[in-house]
């Protein structure tokens, strides 16, 4: 006997995907948010005229990259979690956070190292100092250039989220395996959530394309 | 105004600039002319230490440009540099081009900057193009908003890297026109060109490198007539028979 469908799990439980899906999108936003200061001291670390920060700022960029977000989240809540009382919730930000910083600091590189040689040529011989420079010319250019590798991430990092349920952050995941468990529906529940998550990541994507069309669109 | 001593530059291996001394006296136009891969480049960067140097000394306006106590910074608001490909801002306007270092090097305040962009971009003919982003300009047009961006930090001198090499023929003139007009208002410059007629009108004296070395040096008068050496020759014979 084949298995039966019941749809109506979903329609009754739409509170609980809705909830879920707003704190999926809340914590990754934060997430981002803290991830994108760190991202850019991490790139600028990698471009940086001095040995030892470019050393530092290359190993963060690997051992993240290394690390299974999986393994850090339970790390960070666990253990630095348990010493700075972070809580699921927090401790979930953080850890998305240092983990998205890595790759983000590599598009930040990439968009630095992307702007012209000539441009911080320019700036140099106008009298800027190097901070200047990359503040007020090269910054700005590369920012351009981040902006659709950082849509990516941020989508990437909407889905890496599902994980902070390992350490029982309320997200859409975590609800869905709640509701599975107690409606034993979990083909329909994990069908809907990836609906779902695919809804969050795609209306990203539109958004993020007009705002990429008005900025370009301005220095032609 | 910019006293060059023994300056000696590799590329790893590599010499470039061998023993390189020069004087250019204030309100002197020096044209630096020569073969592709002479050093031209090397030679003018290293006046803004754009490039640094192994070894000698470089001297403008009093400062010791490679001096290990010298602020760069504030020694290379008294030295513009003009580049072959403009090296514009492209995310700015023309006037943001312009007005940019005065704001955030000098501190001018927003007014004072716009007054003496607008002043400078208007006298290089280009009082219609404040508000261009430089993907909308010719290549003359960005050179000259180039020149205006260097001037806007009132320097006591000027350098350029061939400014007119990437050029269209058309635009050569209006680019050269501008640099005319500094000459006559008394800028010292260094031009490294390949407009022999320009350099014959305006320069006071024609340098000559090949090879990371000076060559010959002489007021153009004597430099395109009656060259010494047998390499300002041959460059000239190739140069001008075309
Ligand atoms: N960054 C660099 N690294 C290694 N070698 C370099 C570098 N820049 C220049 N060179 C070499 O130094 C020599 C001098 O170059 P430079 O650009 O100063 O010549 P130039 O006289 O300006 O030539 P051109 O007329 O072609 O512009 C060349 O052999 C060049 O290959
Ligand atoms: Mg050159």
């Amino acid at each position: 006997m084949g298995y039966q469908y019941d749809w109506s799990v979903i329609s009754r439980n739409m509170d609980v995907f809705i909830e879920g899906a707003l704190k999926t999108l809340e914590i990754s936003a934060l997430a981002l948010l803290i991830g994108i200061p760190i991202g850019i001291i991490i790139g600028m670390g990698r471009v940086s005229r001095n040995k030892v920060i470019r050393l530092l700022s290359s190993i963060y960029v690997e051992v993240m990259r290394g690390v299974p977000l999986l393994v850090l989240l339970i790390w960070i809540f666990f253990v630095l979690g348990q010493f700075l009382k972070l809580g699921a919730y927090w401790g979930a930000i953080l850890g998305l956070a240092i983990f998205t910083g890595a790759f983000i600091a590599e598009i930040v590189r990439s968009g630095i190292q992307g702007v012209p040689k000539g441009q911080m040529e320019a700036a140099r011989s106008s009298g800027m100092s190097y901070t200047q420079a990359m503040r007020y010319i090269i910054l700005p250019q590369a920012f351009r250039r981040v902006l659709p590798p950082l849509a990516s991430q941020f989508i990437i990092l909407i889905k890496d989220s599902s994980l902070v349920s390992v350490i029982s952050a309320t997200d859409l995941t975590l609800n869905a395996k709640n509701l599975v468990a107690t409606s034993f529906r979990s083909l329909e529940v994990w069908t809907f959530v990836a609906l779902v998550y695919f809804i969050m990541t795609f209306s990203l994507s539109l958004i993020i394309r007009y705002f990429e069309k008005r900025l370009l669109s301005r220095e032609v | 105004m910019i006293t060059i001593k023994n300056v000696n530059k590799s590329f790893g291996a590599h010499q470039v600039l061998t023993d390189v001394s020069l004087e250019v006296p204030k309100s002197n136009v020096i044209a630096l002319i020569g073969p592709s891969g002479a050093g031209k480049s090397t030679l003018i960067r290293t006046l803004n230490a754009l490039e640094p140097i192994d070894n000698g000394e470089i001297i403008v306006d009093g400062v010791s440009i490679h001096g290990k106590k010298t602020d760069i910074n504030k020694a290379r608001i008294n030295i513009g540099f003009v580049f072959q490909n403009f090296n514009l801002y492209p995310f700015l306007t023309a006037l943001q081009n312009v007005t940019m270092a005065p704001l955030k090097v000098k501190g001018m305040s927003k007014e004072a900057a716009e007054k003496r962009g607008k002043e400078l971009l208007i006298s290089l003919g280009l009082g219609d193009k404040f508000d261009a982003y430089p993907g909308r300009l010719s290549g003359g047009q960005q050179q000259r908003v180039a020149i205006a961006r260097s001037l806007a930090m009132d320097p006591q001198v000027m350098l350029f890297d061939e400014p007119t090499s990437a050029l269209d023929p058309e635009m050569v003139t209006e680019v050269l026109d501008a640099i005319r007009k500094l000459a006559h208002d008394g800028m010292t410059m260094v031009v490294v060109t390949h407009e022999m007629g320009f350099a014959k009108e305006i320069c006071d004296e024609i340098v000559f490198m090949a090879d990371g070395k000076i060559v010959e040096k002489a007021p153009p008068s004597k430099f395109f007539t009656n060259p010494d050496s047998e390499r300002a020759k041959n460059f000239l014979s190739k140069v001008l028979n075309h």
